[in-house]
């Protein structure tokens, strides 16, 4: 191993960095904009941001790596004291892997599935000269510790062998391997569910710790960072905005910006008193084909108020809703919507009740047409169900844009001109527009940045007092669920486990699994995680993961 | 943030890679030109023998004369004509049935969408032209028969893209919002499906009509197309080709005037294409 440089060198030093990649028309888009940090070895560093805020963009700088079109025009990044841009090739790739790694966000995505894990994780090591039993025996010593089932064998795996939180911790096992002294951590559990993301994010932590590894970790969930970092960057359009200790940034942030990024997690509803019952599933049962995925469910949506459906990935929560709107008709059981039983087919119901009954998706991106306009969208619904066209479907498109704060001018505009969260505020401008009495909304935030995500809620909050509409919110999101639900019911592999209103399942879950959710729910405090590993040893979380 | 954040910059400069489609669409226009105006701008009449047989270009006679004697410019401008003509129409069959057809298959799925492409694949099993050989042979050649022939085999063909595009298409979100809108077959594929299948089927119906363009050419060649004294730029490959074996380049201006066609609405098809999908 080299010798430890002195602890006034850095171990990574940005000096006013700026990335541009060649943006619309010609004009340079500046991708980061003069971000200086330092970072010494063993501190891990979290960055910030929301989309487009350029965290991936810097992280990838840190291996001296610039995705497609990007070009450093100034400032400089320092690993290990030497200067990465000014770096041949051969040199380059002697410092990946020994002394920089990175964890990307998709596991499943970044291992070859036609290659054994242990190959794969052990192949950086080999290629910095470690022997093959020694890089074996580090890998499976890695597996140990990051709590993966059966470590002397589970290498001997293929990535569709292991699940989605396993194969984020191989990584990081492959990324430690070779020892090196940073790791970037791309958002390594944002695709992971909440129980399977508090798994990975102990082992990972513990394992940092223990190996004295920097890193930077990105993500754009303050409470993850919180638990993960000892220091906070936000970053915002290429720019710094905020940079201090954990504490300091969470206790008392000095920009605005901060402050509403910490403020967005805090909405909280007053809940209605219970009404009676607009939807009403008895029994319900659903499959694709062969696969069942609904099972002999019961739940029931009041009149005006709100239903939160929340589970884990592959729990039945977004076939619950496409059964109820007629996409996929079920099996047995009955569906009752104000008083009447509704036919499982889309085709056998009648346009009154299809109007009464929206859904609105999780992708903004898939639920717009990208040939069709914005007003051609609203218009469509408009034309349908309250047989508006020509000057009244504009006019009244035009209102419900406003309605949802968005400028009438947008009509004109082709779905890819606007932003994510402009394009879910006229997807609910859509839903609106049949003046339902019943909205599914299907993960609607859950594609969105916090601040933006924050905005679409409220925004569906005044709606419901506005127009009266029940809402179905199905999500994961359990920050969202305070904001937004009266009542809550949680899945778990299409079945419902626990149901009732809001605040005496989330005060006092009553089953485990409903705890074991909201505990894995992230949380602000930078002591949180602390806690929770204090409360489950790692040898225990092995044992889970057995069981799966 | 994504990699598809981030536009890669343009391969080559954008001035070097129009050139080659702005001589296609220079090409292209001047065939059309031809066909629109063949009785204005042939020099001669496209039966009438002018000189002696073979005589080499130059002299009154731009591009030499053909094996009877007639001026092979004038006959290339006048089967630019028949040529055009036939494969846009078979083009536009071919896509006026197809289209519809593949679309209405991908969304409604199920049996109709089998029992649809079931039947296709029959066909498709079989060679088109020895396919083309026995329907022209049992009805007869006219152009007529020739058109609907070609467009039935190009339709195939068109069909299978369109269930293609419309399949992936289908399982869009905003389809499903159509759906529950309880809108129909025709108006989900014409409205919804269509404008984002366009970019494919624009650049489809360039390779379309080069294919129509060769296949009415190879059935010219074989005698089986369009028949004599009419002029056609396959038929006129054929009935030249004997001057290769004295030297003579006759045969090889009809030949040219096809492959530079082909070409030429190959690279307008895809530039067309190319456009649409915003990359």
């Amino acid at each position: 191993m080299k010798p430890e440089p002195a602890m006034k060198v850095p171990l990574l030093a940005i000096d006013r960095l700026e990335i541009e990649a060649p943006g619309k028309g010609g004009a340079p888009l500046r991708l980061i904009d003069g971000v200086s940090l330092q970072l010494a070895p063993g501190r891990v560093l979290g960055l910030i941001g929301e989309s487009g805020a350029g965290k991936s963009t810097l992280g990838l700088a840190a291996l001296g790596v610039l995705r497609g079109g990007q070009r450093m025009t100034a400032g400089e990044v320092r690993l290990a004291g030497q200067p990465l841009g000014r770096l041949d090739p051969g040199a380059m790739r002697r410092l990946r892997g020994r002394e920089v790694a990175y964890v990307a966000q998709s596991a499943a995505a970044a291992f070859n599935p036609a290659q054994r894990l242990i190959d794969q994780v052990i192949e950086t090591a080999l290629a910095c000269g470690m022997s093959r039993a020694g890089a074996r025996a580090r890998a499976i010593d890695l597996f140990a510790r990051l709590g993966l089932p059966d470590p002397a064998r589970f290498g001997g795996r293929f990535p569709h062998q292991a699940s989605g939180g396993q194969l984020q911790r191989a990584m990081t096992a492959m990324a430690m391997c070779a020892r090196p002294r940073l790791i970037v951590f791309d958002e390594p559990t944002t695709a992971l569910d909440v129980t399977t993301q508090i798994e990975v994010l102990v082992a990972v932590r513990s394992a940092i710790r223990e190996e004295g590894m920097a890193a930077l970790y990105i993500s754009h969930d303050l409470a993850l960072v919180a638990q993960m970092a000892d220091e906070i960057m936000v970053l915002r359009h290429g720019r710094m905005v905020e940079h201090g200790p954990v504490r300091q940034v969470i206790d008392a942030p000095k920009s605005p910006y901060t402050q509403a990024l910490i403020g967005a997690r805090g909405l909280v509803r007053t809940p209605r008193p219970s009404a009676a019952p607009i939807l009403e599933v008895r029994g319900l049962d659903a499959a694709y084909g062969e696969m069942k995925v609904i099972g002999d469910l019961t739940l029931s949506v009041p009149e005006g108020g709100t239903l939160a459906v929340i589970g884990e990935s592959g729990s039945g929560k977004s076939t619950l809703g496409r059964a109820i709107c007629g996409l996929l008709p079920w099996s047995a059981g009955s569906v009752r919507f104000a008083g009447r039983d509704l036919a499982p087919e889309l085709r056998r119901r009648t346009r009154a009740e299809l109007k009464d009954i929206q859904l609105i998706h999780q992708l903004p991106d898939l639920a717009l047409n990208p040939r069709r306009s914005v007003g051609a969208a609203i218009g469509a619904a408009l034309a349908r169900f309250r047989g508006l066209r020509g000057a009244a479907a504009r006019e009244e498109t035009a209102r419900l844009l406003r309605q949802v704060d968005l400028d009438p001018s947008l009509a004109a505009r082709l779905p890819g001109a606007l932003s994510g969260g402009q394009k879910q505020r006229v997807c609910i401008a859509r839903a609106l527009a049949a003046e339902p009495r019943l909205i599914i909304c299907d993960e609607v935030t859950s594609a969105l940045d916090p601040l933006v995500a924050e905005g679409v809620l409220k925004l569906l909050s005044r709606l419901q007092a506005e127009t009266g509409a029940s809402y179905l919110f199905i999500t994961h999101d359990f920050g969202a669920v305070a904001s937004i639900a009266d009542e809550v019911a949680v899945m778990k592999q299409g079945g419902l486990v626990a149901s009732g209103a809001l605040a005496d399942v989330f005060d006092a879950p009553p089953d485990p699994y409903t705890a074991a959710l909201l505990e894995a729910v992230p949380q602000l405090s930078p002591g949180w995680l602390d806690e929770i590993a204090a409360r489950r040893s790692l040898p225990d979380t092995a044992r889970k993961d057995h069981a799966v | 943030m994504s990699l598809h954040d981030i536009t890669a910059p343009p391969l080559r400069a954008p001035g070097f890679a129009r050139l080659p489609v702005l001589a296609a669409a220079a090409f292209c226009l001047a065939c059309l030109a031809a066909a629109v105006a063949a009785p204005v701008l042939a020099p001669h009449d496209p039966a009438d023998l002018v000189a002696l047989p073979w005589q080499p270009p130059g002299d009154g006679f731009l591009l030499g004369t053909d094996q009877l004697g007639r001026d092979m410019l004038s006959r290339i401008i006048w089967g630019a004509r028949v040529s055009i003509g036939l494969s846009a129409a078979i083009t536009a069959l071919a896509f006026a049935f197809g289209v519809p057809a593949g679309l209405a298959a991908a969304v409604l799925g199920g049996w109709a969408d089998q029992a649809m492409s079931r039947t296709v694949d029959l066909f498709m099993a079989l060679p088109p032209l020895i396919l083309a050989l026995l329907a022209l042979s049992v009805t007869g050649t006219s152009l007529v028969t020739l058109t609907l022939v070609a467009a039935f085999l190009a339709a195939l063909r068109v069909f299978r893209l369109s269930r293609a595009l419309g399949v992936d298409l289908a399982t869009r979100d905003f389809v499903d919002i159509a759906r529950l809108r309880g809108e129909g077959t025709l108006r989900i594929a014409a409205c919804e499906i269509l404008p984002n299948a366009a970019g494919p089927l624009i650049a489809e119906a360039g390779l379309r009509f080069v294919f129509a363009f060769l296949f009415v050419a190879s059935l010219s060649f074989l005698g089986l197309g369009v028949q004599p004294p009419m002029a056609d730029w396959g038929g006129m490959v054929r009935e030249n080709a004997g001057a290769l074996n004295y030297g003579g380049i006759a045969p090889l201006v009809p030949a040219a005037a096809i492959a530079l066609l082909a070409i030429s609405v190959n690279l307008l098809g895809d530039r067309a294409a190319g456009g649409r999908t915003g990359r």
